[in-house]
């Protein structure tokens, strides 16, 4: 590559890296690495309700594992392998050099991890509180009721864990979200209309915007939260004339629109795979950009769908059921325009077009058994058993994971380089698919036969010790299929096939230049004219890639320390408020201060 | 939704069953369900079918001509937005009808009872008979039973899946539900809001008694505690009872009057103790009373200091057995 130095290696270039690709691995391994964690917080929950009065664990434990499993699943796994494909795939889609803001790109990924951190140090440092290793993670449930969440219920370090984690957790969602709607909203190569957009990219802008408008609900409820526990405030406690249905109210506020932008990105990693894999343009492109638009809307009003058991009255449950039931209708129309997209295609059955394909036919599942308790009576039996247990797994596991996985399939040639064995895909696709539904399908039974979810102990009287035992086996096939998949990644690294720029036929702009990307990703900035810019279609022919070598230098910025330093004063500042210690919060507010003003005043070139 | 049920393969008896209602409240819920489930039945098969028949049919062979590019089509997309709302209307009129016809109305005759959720067990205060109980609802077959339900420190949920859907137990707040249980029975019920270490611990059971068998009951219910015999095993126990930590949590009408834990006034008529978990015999009395955190983990009972001496116990648990 004449013209550009050769990416930097070492330890100093990832710790100040602004290039997007890397970013986008870096969050790729560590949400990963949460994914397992998350994963194997699961494994301990089936395997103490693999037999009735279990005893793997004891009643604290579990609370701690249910707890952080939730927690970790959404906020460190799945919203960030999400972020990992915004990260490397957007940019190259739309054609640009990097996002708007490199360096808050890097802030956002070290607040990540360092909140990530900072909420699973928790399980080790029970010894600072007096207390034993295991003992001090948070426990009130990944929706964190108040007021079980107050101090005079929770007393212990637990609760203040989970709500200063998510906290910073939050900061590093909405410095992304404004990132990449900026990005996706300025940085557009010539041409490239938004009714041009590759579908993942519309589906990443309307879960950005799902994310700057519901974080800050939960940055409030949390506030409020913390303001109770630290310093005596009473924003969830009965006794002085408030309630703690207000924290259920703004925590499904936030909580449902979450849902979204945790399926979203799923959906358009499935609305450019199939496509790519029947050889046929996405069906109804339109309609499925703004059906997800729609979505994005209509997930603000729904909430109270989580609370129909709190007793807000016929009529509140009434509304809230009509606008749960309406969401399923651009649900369906999703669905029936990706069967359509494969009907009278050309079906490649990569591994790829096998989680996609998965996607759907567990995804419908999930919707269905949601449009049972859609309906506020029939949830009566349902809410808090293994039913929705049952429900949320068919639509985040037989959802977005079986989506993510189809994106990394997909998208995998393109970040390293090498093609994932389709094989071993192949293998980790089906023990995964029988996996989820051994796990998860029996426990729809368990919850209409009167098993309550959240609990350490079932008694062997409610008849459902067989249907749990059958969950546990299905769990730990699971946890096979990921084994597979993780020889697979090692394996590719070392005798993994050489991808070429574009080993799938894709129509979109990020096959159009190496795998990987060269640091600048484009050589010339390539000028877009339809919506398949890579495809011969009845209008157009295939536009031209850009040459390999670029016809004259491109500047690429260096790094920058100072994102990470000052990503680096927000969990100072949290560990001195749980250590209750006035100097060390300021000394992190501090570096905060300093680490954002370096920032501002760093010269452009390095 | 005895289909369902068929596929699951099991046979046996399912207490906590939702899919086997015992009151009208239950059952309302239980048609409602079953009519959405086979809607969503028809619509999985439906969708399902199409997608293998996609697959199978359009599986990549060499030699075929490259697929037409179609981009759209307006009238299917009508037809298929329309479709799922179309059904929806189905599922959604029902829903409300039922929404409004188990909303917690009950005729004026209805016997009242106030549940109070505590960690981690169940008050029951009968509110016309004056009468106090715990984690064992009683109440007559054939009647309507109007539940007030509310809690004492965090939520919970109170509820008995054979007799119907649950409702939160929320501090400062009081939730309605009405049923009629079809006929007599004993049925198991546990809380379903997680609520702490012993969520899984706080269950209860609700006996669905003929009317006769229901006023004896409140009879002796509301009758003075028993008297143990002088000289008796039980007489030493009342003396334990009456110097040890356990007055300041319980009450026994004339003995004691504490409030925060259960009423222990005629704990001797109750099968179960610790809130449905275990029986309510002597030896499991015994293991409680010297140590009920280790029985039921996080339990506000904490364990007995200075330890009672096993004599103490013995004498204790003779005297609430007799308190019938």
């Amino acid at each position: 590559m004449s013209g550009a130095p050769p990416p930097p290696t070492g330890l100093k270039s990832w710790l100040t890296t602004t290039d997007h690709k890397r970013i986008g691995l870096l969050y790729f391994w560590t949400a990963f690495s949460f994914f397992l964690i998350g994963g194997l917080e699961a494994l301990v929950i089936r395997a103490q309700l693999a037999r009735p009065d279990g005893h793997v664990v004891s009643a604290e434990t579990f609370n701690q594992l249910f707890t952080m499993h939730g927690t970790t699943m959404v906020f460190l796994a799945l919203m960030p392998l999400s972020a990992s494909f915004f990260n490397y795939i957007v940019p190259l889609q739309i054609g640009a050099r990097d996002v708007a803001f490199p360096r808050l790109n890097a802030f956002s990924y070290w607040v990540f991890l360092l909140g990530g951190l900072f909420l699973n140090a928790s399980w080790l440092v029970g010894p600072l509180f007096r207390a034993g290793v295991l003992n001090v993670a948070p426990d009130g449930g990944w929706f964190g009721y108040a007021n079980l969440t107050e101090r005079q219920f929770s007393p212990g370090p637990n609760i203040d864990f989970w709500v200063l984690g998510l906290q910073i957790l939050g900061i590093s969602s909405l410095a992304a979200g404004f990132n990449f709607i900026v990005t996706i909203l300025n940085l557009r190569a010539p041409g490239m209309k938004l009714m041009r957009l590759p579908a993942f990219t519309w589906m990443t802008l309307v879960t950005q915007f799902l994310i700057i408008t519901a974080f800050p609900v939960i940055t409030v409820a949390l506030v409020f939260l913390m303001f109770d526990r630290f310093f005596g405030a009473h924003f969830y406690v009965h006794q002085a004339g408030a309630t703690p249905v207000l924290w259920q109210h703004l925590f499904w506020l936030f909580g449902h629109p979450e849902v979204y932008i945790l399926i979203l990105p799923a959906m358009g990693i499935v609305s450019e795979v199939l496509p790519t894999f029947a050889r046929k343009p996405l069906f109804g492109y339109t309609v499925v950009v703004y059906s997800g638009v729609l979505i994005g809307f209509m997930g603000w009003g729904v909430w109270s769908h989580h609370m129909f058991s709190v007793g807000l009255g016929p009529i509140a449950d009434s509304v809230f059921a009509a606008t749960t039931m309406l969401i399923a209708v651009p649900t369906g129309v999703k669905i029936f325009n990706w069967i359509a997209t494969l009907w009278g295609g050309a079906i490649r059955g990569t591994t790829a077009l096998h989680f996609a394909v998965g996607f759907i036919a567990m995804f419908i599942i999930g919707g269905l058994s949601g449009v049972t308790h859609a309906s506020p009576p029939a949830d009566l039996q349902q809410t808090d058993t293994y039913y929705v247990v049952a429900h949320i797994h068919y639509v985040l596991f037989g959802g977005t994971i079986l989506g993510l996985f189809a994106g990394i399939y997909y998208w995998w040639p393109k970040m390293t380089g090498r093609l994932l064995s389709e094989t071993l895909g192949k293998w980790h696709f089906w023990l995964q698919f029988v996996g989820m539904n051994l796990a998860f399908f029996p426990m729809h039974f368990i919850g209409l036969l009167g098993m309550p979810r959240r609990i350490y102990t079932y008694s062997a009287d409610l008849g459902v010790s067989d249907l749990n035992l059958v969950s546990t086996i299905g769990a730990f096939l699971i946890a096979v299929s990921i084994l597979v998949f993780l020889y697979n990644l090692w394996r590719t690294r070392r005798h993994g096939q050489r991808a070429p720029n574009d080993p799938w036929g894709g129509a979109s702009l990020e096959w159009s230049i190496s795998s990987p990307p060269p640091v600048y990703n484009f050589s010339v900035i390539p000028t877009v004219t339809s919506r398949l810019p890579r495809w011969q279609t009845e209008h157009h022919g295939p536009m031209q890639d850009p040459p390999a070598a670029p016809p004259a230098p491109i500047h690429v910025p260096g790094g920058s320390w100072w994102p990470l330093i000052a990503a680096l004063g927000l969990p100072i500042m949290a560990v001195g408020a749980i250590a209750h210690t006035l100097w060390v919060v300021l000394a992190g507010a501090a570096l905060l201060l300093v680490g954002i003003y370096c920032w501002a005043f760093e010269p452009f070139e390095v | 939704m005895t289909a369902t049920l068929a596929l699951s393969g099991c046979g046996g008896p399912f207490p906590q069953s939702t899919l086997h209602p015992r009151s009208d409240f239950a059952r309302a819920t239980d048609v409602l369900f079953t009519d959405i489930f086979w809607w969503a039945a028809a619509v999985f098969v439906v969708v399902e079918l199409l997608l293998v028949v996609a697959l199978v049919r359009f599986r990549h062979r060499e030699g075929r001509p490259a697929p037409k590019p179609a981009h759209g089509h307006t009238l299917m997309e009508i037809a298929w937005t329309l479709a799922p709302a179309v059904i929806l209307v189905f599922v959604a009129v029902p829903t409300v009808r039922t929404i409004f016809s188990t909303s917690g109305v009950a005729p004026a005759d209805a016997l009242k009872v106030q549940v109070i959720g505590h960690q981690w067990w169940w008050e029951f205060r009968y509110v016309d008979l004056a009468l106090t109980t715990a984690n064992e609802l009683h109440v007559p077959a054939g009647k309507t039973v109007r539940v007030g339900i509310t809690s004492a420190d965090v939520i919970h949920s109170f509820w008995i899946p054979p007799l119907g859907g649950k409702r939160d137990a929320i501090p400062g707040q009081t939730n309605y539900i009405a049923f009629r249980a079809d006929s007599t029975g004993d049925y198991s019920g546990q809380c379903a809001e997680f609520c702490g270490a012993s969520h899984a611990n706080m269950r209860l059971r609700v006996i669905v008694d003929t009317d006769s068998a229901f006023g004896a009951w409140a009879q002796n219910q509301l009758g003075p505690p028993v008297t143990p015999p002088k000289g008796s095993l039980a007489e030493q126990g009342k003396a334990v009872y009456a110097r040890s930590a356990c007055i300041g949590c319980h009450v026994i009408q004339g003995v004691s009057a504490g409030v925060i834990g259960p009423s222990l006034t005629h704990v001797g008529t109750r099968t179960t103790i610790a809130s449905g978990l275990f029986p309510n015999d002597s030896a499991h009395l015994a293991r409680w009373i010297a140590d009920a955190p280790a029985m039921k983990p996080g339990s506000i009972m904490t364990r007995m200091q200075p330890p009672l001496s096993d004599g103490d116990i013995a004498a204790l648990v003779a005297y609430l057995e007799l308190l019938k």
